[in-house]
């Protein structure tokens, strides 16, 4: 008899925070940051003595880690976790926060996702991503994620017989959600013809594949439902999270995710099902890895996602929600930042706060995250379920 | 299918010769393990003795069972080719100058899946051929090619640049006073070269095999002199641009060893043709190579060393002359470190005792230059970094990795 998971009854998240994002910046990592923190304090009435955990995801800071963050920015927190899971971040760190909330270690957590991008602060990321990415992988044409989704896609696509088109109606329906977010890096309306015929960047990847990456941060904060009562913020409850690492290693090419595994766990922890679900924001560096996450968190079978996508409208006003700020395809992924971004949508959603259009009466959402191509596959998985507060 | 590569044009002279660049070269050191294999042409993988699994990227555990007990054992090169990608984009220099970029993901039969350079006649599902490559950085990389061998495989551009093909190159070798000389010649002939440069020293003896290379067609023989540095300057300024494999069979054995035969000069001798000889072909024809290293797909490649199994390991009975070869390799490891940044890799083959009069009292097994010259130059073609012929040579390297204390007693090949 496996113990039931406790759930995370009084914890809840809010304060969503961007710093807008840019192509390129000379700032640094702990510049967008401590940005950051400071647009959290100010946003929810806080002094930044009040917050006494940190959980800190960035590519960029390198040499420091979040510890030298600390100092950085001058605060002295009792609780401090750095998640070095690239897009899986934002959900992991909102479980080690939510427990560490309920069980006293810390009252108010600032979960903060950022990176800056310098002119070759990609490349340098992509050149020494991994042990294996160095030993087997970056010496074949230094492609980086380009390369390694066209092979995830090439497989998919022969195995399921899914054409472009799909993927480029997922594409077309979250760059229409992008176009009222002022930060995205993509500014005008794609059509499906504009995608199907874009310049070929690694077969059968083509330009709007392919995320851009940019600099910027997403943050929010996890506190009790009744310190954010007090404070008089707006807050998202959490129904359940996920995480795994490195799940069906004898899976030959990548063709599912560690949610698969964990489905079940989630769904009863939530206590609702997909099709409770009102918005869904999936990690979506490439279309692939979205229908990946539609089939393995139960929206569709395995190699439906074509014919899901095909059938439902993804817009904010559609029958199925899905990245409704754009996600990063359109808005940009910003370092470690994509791991948040699911995250802090969702809270907008849920809290009436959007920047961008609003899913009406919205009560569920579902964030999946996705994170570090260390060899040839994505190694980490996490999502969460959050409801509103009234829900 | 892979088109025949067409015969080089005119190189133009006005137009910028392309600089070397080199793809990524950051390995960690298990991942090393894979280039000593590389370097003798196997096929081999971590298999971990405790459970049997074969693991591919390397590890200093097995990513079983966590065992250490991990061997490099040749396995079976068969794969399948489960996704493939062409390149249009990329990070590196080095790539970004030759795009498109052929790519799969390859299920090994053994088991571990494995991203390769992939050769144009792949498609998806099909069986495929794995092999351990070196690349232009002078590391290991794994290549795939169709299960059976293709008309004109070796001439798909991709992969050339992991190899050595002599086809539409010119190669120097530098002494065709030898029957070595004229073997290599014809192999390099018959293996497609543009055409063959051969220098020939000692204007005071004829040479019978010098008189057959001159006969060949596509051959052009010239004064060289490894122990006179006039003289390799002088050749370097006719043909130096011209040299894309350089072949150093030089070679001067005079039977005897230290105490048994005291001879400095003799062995002054040995050094200069030897170790000082290579230091000046180098010197001079170096510089010019390593800057032709990118020139197209008929760039400068390799730089070949004729040397002695006897480098490894002293022969008493040809002391003085084991002593220079070894003095030879070790400085072709030095050569080897600074004509890598050129994208030009240094080729050591190591040969037993061959069919000559200086091997007059050499017990058999002995090597026939015809034999042997086709050998060492299907070596090269392949990419090889270490190429051992003959018996001598392999069971020298065997007993080497045993206990090389034994052999330095027992030696009496």
């Amino acid at each position: 008899m496996v113990k039931k998971r406790q759930d995370y009854q009084g914890v809840v998240v809010c304060a969503p925070v961007t710093i807008p994002y840019s192509r390129y910046s000379i700032k640094s990592a702990h510049w967008f940051c401590g940005k950051a923190l400071a647009e959290l304090i100010t946003s929810s009435g806080l002094s930044k003595s009040d917050v006494d955990g940190y959980c800190i995801s960035s590519f960029t800071l390198s040499p420091d880690t979040a510890v030298g963050l600390m100092q950085y920015l001058g605060v002295t927190p009792r609780w401090l976790d750095h998640i070095p899971m690239g897009g899986a971040s934002g959900a992991v760190a909102l479980r080690r926060a939510a427990r560490a909330i309920q069980c006293g270690d810390a009252e108010i957590i600032a979960c903060i996702g950022g990176d800056t991008n310098h002119v070759d602060t990609f490349r340098e990321t992509i050149a020494t991503f991994s042990q294996f990415a160095n030993d087997a992988v970056y010496p074949y044409g230094s492609g980086g994620p380009n390369s390694s989704f066209a092979f995830l896609t090439d497989y998919y696509m022969k195995q399921f017989g899914t054409k472009r088109e799909d993927f480029g109606k997922m594409c077309v329906d979250q760059r229409t959600n992008a176009l009222p977010i002022p930060f995205a890096m993509m500014k005008k309306p794609l059509t499906i013809e504009q995608y199907l015929n874009a310049r070929v960047i690694a077969e059968p990847l083509r330009l709007f594949d392919c995320v851009m990456p940019c600099a910027g941060a997403d943050a929010f904060l996890v506190m009790t439902e009744d310190k954010a009562k007090s404070l008089g913020l707006s807050y998202a409850k959490i129904l359940a999270t996920i995480e795994r690492h490195n799940a069906f290693p004898d899976d030959p090419v990548q063709i599912r995710g560690g949610w698969a595994v964990d489905i079940d766990d989630f769904y009863n922890q939530a206590g609702i099902g997909p099709k409770d679900i009102d918005l869904m924001q999936a990690y979506d560096d490439y279309p692939i890895i979205c229908f990946m996450q539609l089939e393995d968190l139960g929206f569709c079978e395995k190699g439906e996602a074509g014919r899901f996508v095909q059938s439902h409208d993804l817009t904010t006003g559609g029958d199925f929600p899905f990245n409704t700020s754009g996600g990063q395809l359109s808005t940009g992924q910003a370092g470690a930042a994509g791991g948040y971004i699911g995250i802090v949508e969702t809270i907008r959603q849920l809290t009436d706060q959007t920047i961008g259009n609003t899913v009406e009466n919205a009560q569920h959402g579902l964030v999946s995250c996705f994170g570090m191509i260390n060899y040839d596959r994505g190694i980490c998985t996490s999502a969460a379920i959050f409801s509103r507060s009234t829900a | 299918m892979i088109k025949a590569l067409p015969h080089p044009k005119w190189k133009d002279p006005r137009v910028r010769t392309r600089k070397p660049s080199m793809p990524p070269g950051n390995r960690s050191r298990e991942a090393q393990g894979l280039l000593s294999m590389a370097a003798r042409g196997r096929f081999a993988l971590q298999v971990c003795s405790n459970c049997g699994a074969v693991q591919y990227p390397p590890r200093q555990l097995c990513g079983k069972c966590l065992s250490e007990e991990l061997s490099w054992q040749d396995v079976s090169n068969k794969g399948t080719l489960l996704a493939e990608t062409t390149l249009q984009h990329s990070n590196d220099i080095y790539f970004r100058d030759r795009l498109p970029w052929k790519l799969g993901i390859v299920v090994a039969d053994v088991g571990p899946s494995m991203v390769v350079h992939l050769s144009s006649d792949c498609k998806q599902g099909d069986k495929v051929r794995l092999a351990l490559s070196i690349d232009a950085a002078g590391n290991a990389v794994v290549t795939a090619r169709p299960e059976k061998p293709t008309s004109n495989e070796k001439d798909d551009l991709q992969l050339r640049e992991m190899e050595f093909d002599p086809k539409h190159r010119r190669p120097l070798i530098v002494d065709g006073k030898t029957e070595m000389g004229l073997e290599l010649t014809k192999a390099f002939l018959s293996a497609g070269a543009r055409h063959v440069f051969v220098g020939y020293a000692k204007p005071w003896y004829e040479s019978q095999y010098l008189e057959e290379i001159k006969k060949l067609d596509k051959v052009s023989v010239y004064p060289l002199d490894v122990t006179d540095t006039d003289s390799v300057e002088e050749l370097v300024s006719m043909i130096g641009d011209k040299v894309e494999i350089m072949v150093n069979n030089s070679y001067h054995l005079r039977p005897g060893g230290l105490i048994d035969r005291f001879d400095i000069n003799t062995a002054h001798d040995e050094m200069e043709i030897h170790y000082y000889g290579l230091m000046r072909l180098a010197g001079c024809f170096g510089p010019v190579m390593r800057a032709m290293g990118a020139d197209g797909h008929h760039s400068a490649t390799a730089w070949l060393n004729i040397f002695s199994a006897y480098a490894w390991i002293n022969n008493p009975a040809v002391g003085t002359y084991s002593a220079s070869q070894a003095a030879a390799l070790s400085l072709s490891q030095c050569l080897r470190a600074e004509l890598t940044p050129g994208g030009v890799r240094v080729v050591n083959t190591f040969i037993g005792p061959i069919e000559d009069e200086w091997h007059q009292l050499a017990p058999p097994p002995k090597l026939l230059p015809a034999t042997i010259a086709p050998r060492i130059v299907s070596g090269l073609s392949k990419g090889i970094e270490d190429i051992p012929i003959g018996a001598v040579a392999e069971e020298i390297i065997e007993r080497l990795s045993e206990n090389p204390k034994e052999i330095e007693r027992t030696i009496k090949l």
